[in-house]
């Protein structure tokens, strides 16, 4: 319901993998490419997935959205596979396919049945190192990608106000761009471009393939090197640090967009799990935001949304995984009669409140559960089992940490909360951006439209 | 989109991929058919009936040490009458507090146990979902809340308050998006007066009017365990879940079942536009499609599959976004439903090539209806349902849906497992034929949203 509907946004942290004695195999073929594979035998299914590390993060600017682009492409054939042969092929197997890009990576995959595998795998083989990249098949596909943005970002107020937020509150780090790219860079964007970053990033020693599924790792090994292993590997460069200064004042955007609703979004920069000086601090913060928004009894659904009842919906987010420092993210809706106001200074004061008490020792006993519990539900995942591996991989991350999260939460104290709480949670430290909704009947009062430049309409 | 159709194939991705923008797909994710199921040897399925008169749909799980229930009313939106948005004010008030506990109270009791809850409401059906682990004191303590949410929820003044602001917020927000005006739009024009017409999501002035005494009566008349199925996927063996069903369905009064819908009303063709401060414009081209237990059933589905199934391998999906660029979502649908559900096709495009998509879409759908697919096409289709019926039974979270779906709607329990032969029965004549009945190449109703309308 409602709560559904504003708080897509809000997701809590990937929980990851199963205590069951998880079964996963990892091995490096001769040109650098890894392979890990996880066994769950439960159905005679398999989930393949082939993660590149590449992703808007590493994009300069001017071409902003090239890694989606290119994942779009990557589907327009190559010499062996003719344009939208490989969707076709897939599909005829009774297979399903698709792609996602996101920050820190590309990541294309197949689900079939399992005695389908290795057609998957040879296709992707293929299009690693084929893809022809036809300028006619550009043409066409670019312009769905600007459809894609419309949907997404264009004609969506809270989209809008995400692209907004994230392109102030970062200053260098390359977070402050959309995964989709900016329209102007969308409508500059050349094949010559997509070839150069095909070249530049897709190579077997960029990339990890994940298999999830009833599978034995030693047929794997011997598909995945019948079929990448003959891939030449590339000299990858590797990436400038871009990393964000300290911020120093509170930043703040307002949206102004037709809509029906206002709506507001902050964000405090956090450090994340494997680049904190301290290995605690990630967990911390995860039980933080859980005890913020870990479901209805949490503290904003119990004080905001039903106390005081001034939000519609009220919610907070950290996420523990990236390559670059992030944020931990609270965003809220006000009901009727309240402002985005009152909501913004509610949730600053839930915010004060973890930098002056300590958290009850019972809010972290349900964080820990809810935990725990989450690992197990998620077994019941095969996709979710493989892409947490990948993930973690993509990042530069040891995908054992998987293994060992629920440790570290447990280990969490109410006075480490409230040590990041002083730490992070600072004014200095936060932006907030606000949607001001036009009236909707109103056509004159849309943003002009090819405004150019960091505007994002 | 596809309203009544209950499996999300994006649930699971999306918990994974965060906010949305953070993680761009190269295709919507489009929910996906309910028909697909199992080839070989698929979960056993066992009904029973429990002592107050509830049918229970049960399949064994046991590697993971969980358990998922999933209980379903004939109490959706179909049943709002007077007061579009009721069904999903009734299902919302439940976890608000039941029984002994306020709202704080019972969601602690959950969650400080791990347990998920869950609920919802579409046009046909309206549920409560559970997601706990096997241990005893927690299973109990799930169940024994759950229990009370679906027989004795409170309905507490305040509460309600705040649930009818949430839903006319909710409202508001979905009202932001063209697509969903224009389906809206869409439902309201096929349907005219017919209960399937109005969102579930219901009307401002609807929400604002509906009492406390309409959200009791609603709730005592449709969660009743004669209107009930319990569908139970798990790690508990054919004896604990006898238990489970009997624990939950023991404060429930036996009831009476929903009455029969009416048949909907016919509707000619017509164009809407509308306008919108958006700079793609939606289009919704459809008519009247199908209902559950359709002779047509397996015909058409196939036939879909081919024309629009997906934006990616499909005749729609060829001609408006691989061949013109014109959009990256397009799709058609059937929704079967207890009454004949809509066909729909939808695209959104940028405002100044409406009028060449709608165009695109209409002349596909004429051509395939007077031509049908080809032998290719068709094997093609038939390969991916047949061939994917392993993946969609491959989570306990997907075979409750399947059960709750097969008990909701009366199919025998051997629906999945005769679902292939079914669909490699279907035939390029067969199809042909039943498209050259069912559909109009020609009219429908077509509702553009976007730009200057």
């Amino acid at each position: 319901m409602v709560r559904i509907l504003l708080r897509t946004y809000l997701l809590g942290l990937v929980l990851v993998s199963l205590p069951a004695a998880a079964q996963v195999s990892e091995f490096k073929l001769d040109n650098g490419m890894k392979v890990i594979v996880k066994e769950d035998h439960r159905a005679p299914v398999v989930v393949s997935q082939v993660w590149y590390k590449v992703g808007s993060s590493y994009e300069p600017d001017g071409i902003t959205g090239i890694s989606h682009a290119l994942e779009h492409m990557m589907f327009k054939g190559t010499e062996a596979v003719g344009p939208g042969e490989f969707s076709r092929i897939v599909s005829a197997l009774g297979g399903s396919e698709n792609a996602f890009t996101s920050r820190d990576y590309t990541a294309y995959f197949e689900t079939l049945s399992v005695d389908h595998l290795e057609r998957a795998l040879q296709l992707e083989a293929d299009r690693m190192r084929n893809l022809l990249l036809d300028p006619a098949e550009f043409a066409k596909e670019i312009a769905v990608v600007r459809e894609e943005r419309r949907l997404r970002t264009e004609d969506k107020p809270s989209g809008k106000v995400y692209e907004q937020f994230n392109a102030v509150a970062w200053r260098a780090s390359p977070y402050r761009n959309p995964v989709i790219g900016w329209m102007n860079d969308l409508e500059h964007m050349s094949v010559d471009d997509l070839s150069a970053w095909y070249k530049r990033w897709y190579a077997p020693n960029n990339a990890t393939l994940v298999v999830a599924g009833d599978v034995e790792p030693g047929a794997v090994r011997a598909m995945a090197e019948r079929h990448f292993g003959p891939l030449q590997p590339s000299d990858i460069q590797s990436l400038k640090p871009a990393a964000e200064p300290q911020q120093a004042g509170e930043t703040r955007v307002e949206v102004r967009v037709p809509a029906r609703q206002p709506y507001l979004l902050m964000g405090y920069k956090t450090p994340i799990v494997g680049r904190s000086d301290e290995p605690w601090e990630p967990y911390a913060l995860f039980v933080l935001s859980s005890v913020l928004d870990g479901g209805e009894s949490a503290r904003l659904a119990r004080e905001l949304v039903r106390g005081s009842g001034i939000a519609a919906s009220a919610g907070a987010d950290y996420g523990t995984y990236s390559r670059l420092p992030g944020m931990l993210l609270l965003d809220g809706t006000p009901t009727d009669g309240h402002s985005v106001a009152e909501v913004e200074q509610a949730l600053r004061d839930a915010v004060a409140r973890l930098r002056e008490e300590l958290i009850d020792e019972a809010e972290l006993k349900r964080v820990v559960t809810q935990a725990v519990a989450s690992k197990v539900y998620q077994a019941d995942s095969l996709f979710y089992q493989a892409m947490e591996i990948g993930t973690l991989e993509t990042i530069g991350l040891d995908w054992r940490l998987i293994e060992s999260e629920i440790d570290a939460i447990k280990a969490v104290t109410p006075e480490q909360v409230r040590t990041v709480a002083q730490r992070y949670l600072v004014d200095d430290n936060l932006t907030v951006a606000t949607l001001h909704p036009l009236p909707m009947d109103q056509q004159a009062s849309q943003a002009p439209a090819g405004a150019g430049g960091r505007h994002g309409s | 989109m596809a309203a009544d159709l209950q499996i999300a194939c994006g649930a699971g991705l999306r918990r994974v991929a965060g906010r949305p923008g953070l993680t761009v797909w190269r295709s919507a994710l489009v929910l996906v058919s309910l028909l697909v199921g199992l080839v070989h040897a698929g979960p056993n399925v066992e009904s029973w009936q429990t002592s107050v008169g509830a049918k229970v749909m049960y399949v064994h799980a046991p590697d993971l040490p969980m358990v998922d229930v999933r209980v379903v009313f004939d109490a959706g939106s179909a049943r709002d009458a007077e007061l579009p948005g009721l069904s999903s004010f009734v299902n919302g008030m439940l976890n608000q507090g039941a029984g002994d506990w306020d709202a704080d109270s019972l969601a602690l009791r959950l969650e400080e146990r791990g347990i998920e809850l869950g609920s919802g409401s579409l046009r046909d059906m309206a549920w409560v979902s559970v997601r706990s682990l096997t241990e005893s004191e927690v299973l109990d303590a799930a169940l024994e809340t759950a229990r009370e949410v679906i027989a004795n929820p409170r309905f507490d003044a305040g509460a309600i308050e705040r649930v009818r602001q949430q839903m006319q917020i909710g409202l508001r927000y979905s009202l932001q998006s063209p697509g969903t005006v224009a389906q809206r739009r869409f439902f309201r024009t096929l349907y005219a007066d017919h209960p399937y017409a109005h969102s579930p999501s219901g009307e401002e002035d609807s929400l604002a009017r509906i009492s406390r005494g309409d959200l009791v009566r609603f709730h005592e008349r449709y969660y009743v365990a004669a209107n009930a199925v319990v569908a139970i996927v798990g790690a508990v063996d054919r004896a604990q879940a006898e238990r489970i069903a009997e624990q939950l369905t023991t404060a429930m009064p036996t009831g009476r079942h929903a009455p029969p819908l009416p048949p909907p009303p016919a509707v000619s063709g017509g164009e809407l536009r509308e306008s919108f401060p958006s700079s793609q414009t939606h289009i919704y081209v459809g008519q009247s499609g199908m209902a559950r237990h359709d002779p047509d059933y397996f015909a058409l589905y196939v036939g879909n599959h081919v024309l629009g199934g997906s934006s990616l391998v499909s005749t729609l999906g060829e001609e408006v976004r691989n061949k013109r660029g014109l959009s990256y979502s397009v799709h058609s649908y059937f929704s079967p439903m207890r009454v004949q559900g809509p066909f729909l096709m939808v695209a959104q495009t940028k405002n100044d090539q409406a009028d060449e998509a709608l165009k695109v879409m209409r002349d596909t759908l004429a051509r395939f209806v007077s031509e049908g697919p080809s032998e290719e096409e068709l094997e093609a289709a038939k390969q991916n349902l047949i061939g994917g019926f392993p993946l969609r039974i491959a989570s306990n979270g997907k075979i409750v849906e399947y059960l709750a779906m097969m008990g909701f709607y009366n199919y025998p329990l051997d629906y999945l497992e005769t679902l292939t032969d079914k669909l490699a029965a279907v035939n390029v004549e067969q199809v042909r034929d039943a498209f050259s009945r069912r559909v109009s190449g020609q009219a429908g109703i077509a509702v553009i949203v976007g730009g200057s309308g």
